[in-house]
């Protein structure tokens, strides 16, 4: 059995006087596309910023590649997109990759083979700020590939994006994992998830369901993923 | 630390100025404007050549400080400062790298004020320019610390701007500009004597009245750079890795 990319146990984070994850905790198989899955205010987004080492938790640990989350050896091994596109808006793309290839240490020829990888080879003089809220998604995408990632996290990365574009980019996360990468991919659509290997199902900060789509599915007898969801939203609720 | 990272970040910060003109034409047209304002309010070459010293350096002081404060803040907000945070790069590099670039800033922005306070305004001095220069840098550069340091303690904008008056007015009141400091009642001359900015506008003083350079005015130098550090460090100690 291979050591999982990421374990979590018992996490649990308050925001604000509300406990927005409860007592979490999963193991994140390496070298596959992991979802997290659920509507907004799930707590998706709460958890990946714990993976990455940015949230203030209550309790619980989080191993990511063998180190405590958020500790130093970590710093250059994962890619990091949070939802609203994090990248400097009065810069063009390029002197926006440039800077943070700078801090990652990344060889010179990454900011072209990132621009090209997401597809803003045609504006990559343009100013961030001036570029649709697709490109700049793409943008900030493209910050988390530079260098040499184990681990990608990706919050809500294809939202908002052409079909073809989308479809583009999925190609790209296959290449990745094909190469030995870790993804986790936020999305609250259910036609991503299909894309998925495994699937962590959210909802009000608790994990509903953590298997493979088809295990999903046959499990609850149910013919598409949305329905699969509903169907353990509601056999939860009356377990509850 | 690392050099290689503090000199991309401001480099960066440089490139994001220059895509913002106004901003950038603010800052260094800005104090000469206010300056010849005062002059033109005097009337007079000597009351001006009296307050302009003191205030070649609280002008520069004050709007660093606006500006770094909201630059932070914007980083913050913009959540590129919690993408940085899973990145190499270490809090003190990323506030050297403000230093950096405001400071380069701060020496353009001095040196036009000067030129035009000691040519066109026909501001009288003592002392080097040179030093004077230093000192009014030395300024800048601790409005900026200070303006690094304040944005840790704001959540918005509105907060941030009102930084401003909450904490440079009551050093530009108390630093000696309206009365000299020994004049002031005790309770008052001890505050203006922990104020930083006190420190400062008596080095401006003393380089125009005179061109000795004595130990009150190495002591009021390295004050006034002493809190421009601490002010940065205590920066670096306040940005959290992790946040709520």
């Amino acid at each position: 059995m291979t050591e999982p990319a990421v374990r979590v146990s018992g996490l649990r984070v308050r925001r604000g006087g509300r406990v927005v994850l409860h007592d979490i905790s999963l193991d994140v198989p390496p070298a596959e596309v992991t979802g997290f899955i659920g509507p907004s205010g799930c707590g998706k987004s709460t958890l990946m910023r714990a993976i990455v080492g940015v949230q203030i938790v209550q309790s619980g640990t989080i191993t990511v590649l063998g180190h405590p989350a958020g500790s130093a050896p970590l710093r250059t091994m994962i890619g990091y997109a949070t939802q609203a596109p994090s990248v400097y808006a009065d810069l063009t793309v390029t002197e926006a990759l440039r800077y943070f290839a700078a801090v990652l240490r990344a060889p010179a020829g990454d900011v072209r083979r990132v621009i090209d990888e997401v597809g803003l080879a045609d504006h990559a003089t343009a100013l961030v700020g001036e570029l649709s809220g697709g490109q700049r998604t793409r943008a900030s995408l493209a910050v988390a590939l530079l260098g040499t990632p184990r681990l990608l996290v990706l919050d809500e990365p294809t939202v908002g994006l052409d079909p073809v574009l989308r479809d583009d980019l999925w190609a790209l996360f296959r290449t990745l994992v094909d190469g030995g990468v870790t993804l986790l991919v936020s999305s609250h659509v259910m036609d991503e998830a299909a894309r998925c290997d495994n699937l962590v199902l959210m909802r009000d900060g608790r994990i509903l369901a953590d298997a493979p789509p088809a295990a999903l599915l046959a499990e609850t007898g149910t013919p598409d993923l949305e329905r699969a969801f509903l169907h353990l939203i509601r056999t939860t609720e009356v377990t509850l | 630390m690392n050099t290689a990272v503090t000199l991309a970040t401001a480099r960066r910060i440089l490139t994001q100025l220059r895509h913002d003109h106004r901003t950038v034409a603010l800052m260094i047209v800005l104090p000469s404007v206010l300056l010849i304002l005062l002059r033109y309010m005097f009337n007079s070459e000597l009351a001006f050549s009296r307050a302009a010293p003191a205030l070649l350096g609280v002008f520069p002081f004050s709007i660093m400080f606006i500006v770094t404060s909201i630059t932070t803040l914007r980083e913050r907000t913009t959540t590129t400062l919690e993408r940085l945070m899973t990145m190499p790069i270490g809090k003190l590099d990323l506030l050297l790298g403000y230093a950096l670039a405001f400071g380069a800033l701060a020496v353009v922005q001095v040196t036009v004020a000067m030129t035009v306070s000691l040519t066109w305004l026909g501001l009288d001095i003592a002392g080097s320019a040179v030093l004077l220069g230093v000192v009014a840098v030395l300024d800048a550069l601790l409005g900026m610390a200070l303006g690094l340091f304040a944005s840790a303690f704001a959540r918005t904008e509105f907060q941030a701007v009102q930084f401003m008056p909450a904490v440079v007015m009551p050093q530009v009141l108390l630093c000696g500009l309206f009365i000299t400091r020994d004049a002031m009642t005790p309770v008052l001359r001890w505050v203006s004597d922990v104020l930083p900015l006190s420190y400062a506008v008596d080095a401006l003083t003393q380089v125009t009245m005179s061109s000795t350079v004595d130990a009150t005015l190495l002591r009021n130098l390295l004050v006034v750079g002493g809190c421009a550090v601490l002010a940065l460090v205590l920066g670096a100690v306040t940005l959290p890795r992790r946040t709520p």
